[in-house]
């Protein structure tokens, strides 16, 4: 029982990592229908950032993840502006390929500027290096910043969605861009607001799995990229609540599988029970079912 | 009418022969070196991998994102039946028992996930993909996990590579051309207006996969023959995106596009072989300026009527509609 307990603790630290990222695909398959494949690498530039922020500029935690998750705004603006914006009207595999693209020139350009090597990043210091003991369950202080920092993104993120006039907005745009155009919306700044808040998310992601893993390399965006995803999809896509469920769903598994089965398998089973989700239910798991009208 | 057949049989016969001859004698004058065999053989797996993913994605506009899970059991199978049987027929009967094994996959993935649809349907096949990959990883005591299988009989050559790629050009073509591959085709244009034409959807959406799958299946075979070596990393999520980026940039629904940009592709990674630090710089670069400025693919989805590949379906009509 206590293991299980420390298994689910430990897979909540996982799984509001992959929410963050999972809320940045969720939201831009919303409002534009992309699988924005370079979002991975803006969580993984974010992630750099902190380290740089950390270490370089010797920041401490709390600036530098608001440094990384600024500078993640401005690169996730800028990739929608140069890459993007100019596909509005393409099919949407061609804005696949772009975003396939830009995934891999973020990639290798951080490779070339920053070395292929994993570097090990800056230890924490004081009342965040600690842990207690809760009924046998080990708590880690830097699972608690995890958490607390995520759930103090997601509503502020639901705030934005539900309560201001651009929040209103993004909705509008994600129901029917048309329709939100004619009203007076303005649809290719709405797009970039997403943009921002998706890739600041991503960002923060990326500095906290910093902290998590210890470790970063230019590649360390690929898989949990494509599990963020799979959380997005699982949970029903362009649904914010459903890419917070899905975040935790997926990361609680991997935890349970790695802790109780073969972590070799961990990949596998998530991979399988999404496939079986889709099945049962095609739309995701908070997906409706439209019908499909001529 | 018959004539018109025959000619256009004719042309094409001679043109693959021609083909044939020109590489076989470029070979045999040592123009192309083993060095330049290799990427040789490169072109011919990626040809036959996009010609069929093409079938797949660009003409029954199905969305898959697995194909490379189709091409690591095709890769896994050839190699451990010529690791038994180190012979030329081993070697045929492995390149088939992997095709068939892709497809026997193919068709038991396709008849589930094929009910879904758009990006659904990728993130199906990719966590398919992914499950395979990640089977054959833990499958220690036949294909040796992680380390992979080493020293896999080389069987694959210019006359062997040509007549798979050849192959599988014809048959997808005319595959197309058949009623069958009218059907596909409708139900990329409009699933709803074929379900009501009477087309039965479903069945033409798993035999195109069906059939894609098969002749990943055979690249992988061949893939396994000419290096000699595979193991399931090769076989990951990043395979499957150079195959689908193969397609896209060749056109969708374009068998000569898919033809053209595997060898574009495999020149222009050659030439920057020597820029080894810059180079995914450079063709990441080349990936998004193209697809900026030419959505819609080298070829559209219209063909090329190269002398070498004569004319293979008129003009389908630019397709507007998403895929």
């Amino acid at each position: 029982m206590e293991q299980l307990l420390q298994q689910i603790i430990n897979g909540i630290s996982l799984g509001s990592i992959y929410a963050l990222i999972a809320l940045g695909y969720t939201m831009v398959y919303g409002i534009i229908k992309l699988i924005n494949f370079a979002h991975s690498d803006v969580y993984m530039l974010g992630a750099f950032i902190g380290y740089f922020s950390m270490t370089t500029l010797k920041l401490g935690f709390l600036p530098s993840l608001l440094l990384s998750m600024l500078f993640s705004m401005i690169l996730g603006v800028v990739i929608e502006k140069v890459a993007y914006k100019p596909l509005r009207n393409a099919t949407r595999i061609a804005v696949l390929i772009t975003a396939i693209g830009v995934s891999l020139f973020l990639e290798y350009v951080t490779m070339a500027i920053a070395g292929a090597n994993v570097r090990s990043y800056p230890p924490l210091t004081g009342i965040l290096t600690e842990s207690f003991n809760l009924m046998g369950i080990t708590i880690t202080m830097q699972q608690i910043l995890i958490v607390t920092i995520t759930v103090v993104l997601m509503i502020l993120l639901q705030f934005i969605v539900k309560k201001t006039r651009i929040g209103k907005a993004m909705r509008a745009v994600s129901l029917d861009s048309d329709a939100a155009e004619l009203m007076g919306i303005n649809v290719n700044s709405t797009i970039s607001f997403t943009f921002a808040l998706g890739s600041a998310l991503a960002g923060a992601a990326g500095i906290l799995v910093g902290i998590y893993y210890n470790s970063i390399n230019p590649l360390m965006g690929t898989l949990p990229g494509i599990k963020a995803f799979v959380a997005a999809v699982f949970g029903g896509i362009g649904i914010i609540p459903g890419a917070m469920i899905g975040g935790y769903f997926i990361g609680i598994v991997e935890v349970l599988v790695s802790g109780y089965g073969n972590s070799m398998y961990r990949d596998g089973v998530v991979f399988a029970i999404l496939i079986l989700v889709l099945i049962i239910k095609p739309s995701g798991l908070l997906g409706k079912n439209t019908r499909e009208k001529v | 009418m018959k004539k018109l057949i025959e000619t256009n049989w004719i042309r094409k016969l001679i043109s693959l022969i021609l083909t044939f001859g020109i590489i076989q004698l470029l070979i045999s004058l040592d123009i192309i070196n083993s060095y330049l065999q290799t990427t040789l053989a490169t072109i011919c797996i990626n040809i036959i991998l996009a010609v069929s993913l093409n079938l797949i994605t660009g003409f029954t506009g199905q969305f898959s994102l697995g194909h490379a899970g189709f091409m690591s059991i095709g890769a896994y199978t050839c190699a451990l039946i010529t690791l038994r049987v180190p012979s030329v027929l081993g070697f045929i009967i492995g390149v088939f028992a992997g095709a068939i094994m892709a497809a026997i996959v193919g068709f038991l993935v396709g008849l589930p996930t094929l009910r879904l649809r758009g990006d659904y349907l990728a993130i199906a096949t990719l966590g398919m993909a992914e499950i395979i990959r990640i089977i054959f990883l833990n499958l220690d005591s036949i294909t040796n996990g992680a380390a992979g299988l080493q020293d896999i009989p080389h069987f694959t050559n210019w006359p062997w590579l040509f007549v798979f790629t050849a192959g599988t050009i014809l048959i997808i073509s005319n595959f197309i051309k058949s009623s069958h591959g009218r059907a596909c085709i409708s139900i990329r244009e409009d699933e709803i207006a074929a379900d009501a034409m009477g087309i039965n959807s479903t069945k033409y959406k798993v035999m195109a996969f069906t059939i894609g799958a098969f002749f990943a299946g055979i690249a992988g075979a061949l893939y396994a023959s000419t290096f000699n070596f595979i193991d399931p990393k090769i076989f990951s999520f990043s395979k499957s995106i150079d195959i689908l980026v193969i397609v896209v940039l060749g056109g969708l629904g374009s068998i000569s596009g898919s033809v053209i940009a595997a060898i574009l592709l495999a020149i222009i990674t050659t030439y920057l072989q020597s820029f080894a630090n810059v180079q995914m710089i450079i063709y990441s670069l080349l990936l998004i300026i193209i697809m900026i400025f030419r959505p819609q693919g080298l070829m559209g989805s219209k063909e090329l009527s190269l002398s070498m590949f004569s004319k293979i379906g008129e003009g389908f009509k630019p397709k507007k509609r998403r895929v």
